[in-house]
């Protein structure tokens, strides 16, 4: 029986850390239902921690580069706050002087600015790192310093708010979704393009000749994919906007509010960015020369560069696109509470460093997958809203991360010794 | 005469004030197996690698085909159709032995993306050639034995259509069967006119499988001998007592 069930997961070429940490994350979510009289495994909590969890997980896919070429970036979460702050300060004080309150082109030039930012900033400390040699812990320490001390900078300490309505879109809230119809021909789409997928991967290995799995194990694959895409668009389709919102969204589009009416959020626009950044980076990871250099160097930065890999240079790119990721969820976590005080960040490096650490990528380097590191994030969030939903205090969520944090390194270290990789 | 394939005149390179190459002169024709011989530390490996792009010279001369040759880093060597086989092999185990065959040199689809299938189906092809055993595809290359590890990194070297090949103790992690498979490899790839430098410590490998051989000491060429001229004992003398057969 045991031997029929193993065998039927090696057809299904399911990855075993991928199925633990699924396995973790429905342990933790039942665990706290029941706790929470399954408040827990609500519609509504379900989109809470899909929106919290995005800015950590857009920032942990970058953490997986960096960390597969055994460096480290401590800057993150001082750096989401600098440029935090600078884009607010942006949309609060200096683009409505030049263009006037409420120009359309005000989001846009934010957006443009957080990523641009990030990325040049990102790249300096990959320069120094790469070609002056000096260890990215050090150089990314004193990034941490740097960014934290610079946002103070920016507005004296001044908190900025509110920022643009448009750009307050981005860190989701009842007016920041796609909305139920978008959300369906989102799901559907999305569900029909990763089926395709599978079947264009199948189709090009026969061509060469190699073996396949059996079409009924792609089918239950397929199925699967599929499945969890609709389930989650029908859960955020199934989370009511309250009242309140209710009433100010009917009048913004002209519609006449009565007490009968229900619309539900749908997939928040912070959601829709991380899936696209998870599908971006990867293609990335996987799909290009860039990424086979990142995990080349990783797993053997001498071989790497003997083989005419620029190793100094993918340094810089990494940190680059590391920063560039933090602008983007700068631009999540600020809309998101539509204020940037000067704690903005704040110990956001160590969540995005455990998150891809959970995720499965290995601190020696060399092995690490993005949705690893997304999964990774969403254990981590589940467990602290968990938490804070059955009312445990924060000094011992500190403490309980803390501990899953080594454990899940431990567990993951066990693995890797019985596999043999 | 024929041009030589290869010519490296009067190369130097020093590390932190030791000289690791002094002034050596080595050179290497179409077809040949050119043995470098000596202690570790006399700086043979150090020679290729100046050779492979790996190491940049102080001061010295490479000439390809007669013509002054640029080698700055490995890139440079590989446009040359110099291929290395290293002593550590040089791969990244963490990725599959088509990732490592075609590092830095990667088959794109029409849109740009890396096509492991093609790699895969390549490796596949070459692999049948060189070791038929290898059916380890999609693993890491950590998880493949020694003489397998091997020939992934002999397939890397001999894929690429090399017309210059260089060995760094090709055999030293094999077993008895594994290194008469390199031997028999050396031939072939000799017969197809490919020069061949051989790094090795082991007299008898050199005396079977080169034509030539320079015999380094502390940095510095004792001298270069045909094979046929000379015995094991001669060749000791050199690397040992840095003496050319002859002198006393």
């Amino acid at each position: 029986m045991e031997d029929q069930a193993k065998s039927m997961m090696d057809k299904l070429g399911l990855d075993a850390r991928l199925l633990g940490m699924i396995g973790a994350l429905v342990v933790i979510w039942l665990v706290f239902g029941f706790f929470t009289d399954w408040r827990f495994l609500s519609p509504r909590n379900f989109f809470n921690v899909s929106v919290q969890t995005a800015s950590v997980a857009v920032m942990a896919t970058g953490m997986v580069f960096v960390i597969v070429t055994r460096n480290i970036d401590l800057s993150v979460g001082s750096l989401l706050g600098f440029i935090g702050m600078t884009v607010a300060a942006l949309q609060v004080q200096w683009l409505p002087s030049m263009l006037g309150l409420g120009h359309p082109m005000i989001w846009v030039i934010a957006v443009v600015a957080a990523i641009l930012m990030g990325a040049f900033l990102g790249a300096i400390q990959g320069w120094v790192i790469g070609y002056l040699t000096v260890p990215a812990f050090i150089v990314t320490l004193g990034g941490f310093l740097v960014y934290r001390g610079a946002m103070w900078w920016v507005t004296k300490g001044q908190t900025q708010a509110p920022l643009d309505p448009i750009f307050r879109l981005l860190g989701g809230g009842a007016e920041g979704t796609l909305g139920e119809t978008l959300s369906w021909v989102f799901g559907t789409i999305a569900a029909l393009v990763a089926v395709g997928i599978m079947l264009l991967s199948r189709r090009r290995k026969s061509t060469h000749g190699f073996t396949v799995k059996p079409m009924w194990a792609e089918g239950i694959l397929m199925a699967m994919a599929a499945g969890l895409i609709i389930a989650f668009v029908w859960i955020m389709n199934s989370y009511p906007i309250p009242r309140g919102a209710m009433r100010r969204m009917t009048e913004a589009r002209g519609i006449e509010y009565t007490d009968g009416m229900v619309w539900n959020h749908g997939i928040a626009i912070p959601v829709v960015i991380l899936l696209a950044v998870t599908i971006v980076m990867t293609i990335i990871a996987t799909r290009t020369r860039f990424g086979r250099y990142v995990y080349a160097t990783g797993g053997n930065p001498e071989a790497a560069s003997l083989s005419g890999i620029d190793t100094r240079l993918l340094t810089v790119k990494v940190f680059a696109l590391m920063g560039a990721l933090t602008g983007i969820a700068s631009i999540i976590a600020s809309a998101r509470l539509n204020a940037v005080d000067v704690g903005l960040g704040t110990l956001d490096e160590l969540r995005v460093i455990a998150a891809a650490v959970i995720g499965g990528t290995a601190l020696s380097g060399g092995a690490g997958t993005i949705y690893g590191a997304v999964i990774g994030a969403l254990i981590m969030q589940s467990l602290q809203s968990g938490m804070a939903s059955v009312g445990v205090d924060a000094p011992l969520q500190n403490i309980v991360v803390g501990f899953v944090l080594v454990l899940a390194v431990w567990i993951d270290i066990v693995y890797r010794r019985r596999a043999g990789v | 005469m024929m041009t030589p394939l290869v010519e490296m005149k009067d190369i130097s390179i020093s590390f932190g004030g030791i000289k690791a190459v002094d002034h050596v002169s080595v050179d290497l024709k179409p077809g040949e197996v050119v043995g470098l011989l000596g202690h570790n530390g006399a700086g043979k490996s150090t020679l290729i690698k100046i050779l492979s792009g790996a190491y940049a010279m102080d001061t010295g001369e490479i000439r390809i085909n007669g013509e002054k040759a640029t080698i700055n880093n490995p890139r440079d060597a590989r446009t040359y159709n110099i291929e290395t086989i290293y002593q550590t092999l040089a791969l990244a185990d963490n990725l599959d032995a088509a990732s490592n065959l075609f590092l830095g040199r990667e088959l794109v689809n029409a849109m740009g993306f890396v096509d492991d299938d093609a790699m895969e189906a390549e490796t596949r092809k070459i692999m049948a050639r060189l070791n038929p055993n290898f059916k380890k595809f999609k693993d890491p290359v950590s998880a493949l034995s020694g003489g397998q590890r091997q020939s992934v990194a002999i397939a890397r070297a001999v894929y690429f259509n090399a017309r210059i090949l260089i060995m760094d103790e090709p055999t030293a992690a094999l077993g008895p069967h594994e290194t008469q498979m390199v031997s028999e490899l050396i031939q072939q790839l000799k017969a197809e006119g490919i020069g061949i430098f051989l790094i090795s410590h082991d007299i008898h490998d050199v005396m079977e499988l080169c034509d030539r051989a320079s015999v380094m000491k502390n940095g510095k060429l004792v001298g270069t001998v045909d094979v046929a001229d000379v015995t094991d004992d001669d060749l000791l003398g050199m690397i040992i007592l840095g003496k050319k057969p002859g002198e006393s």
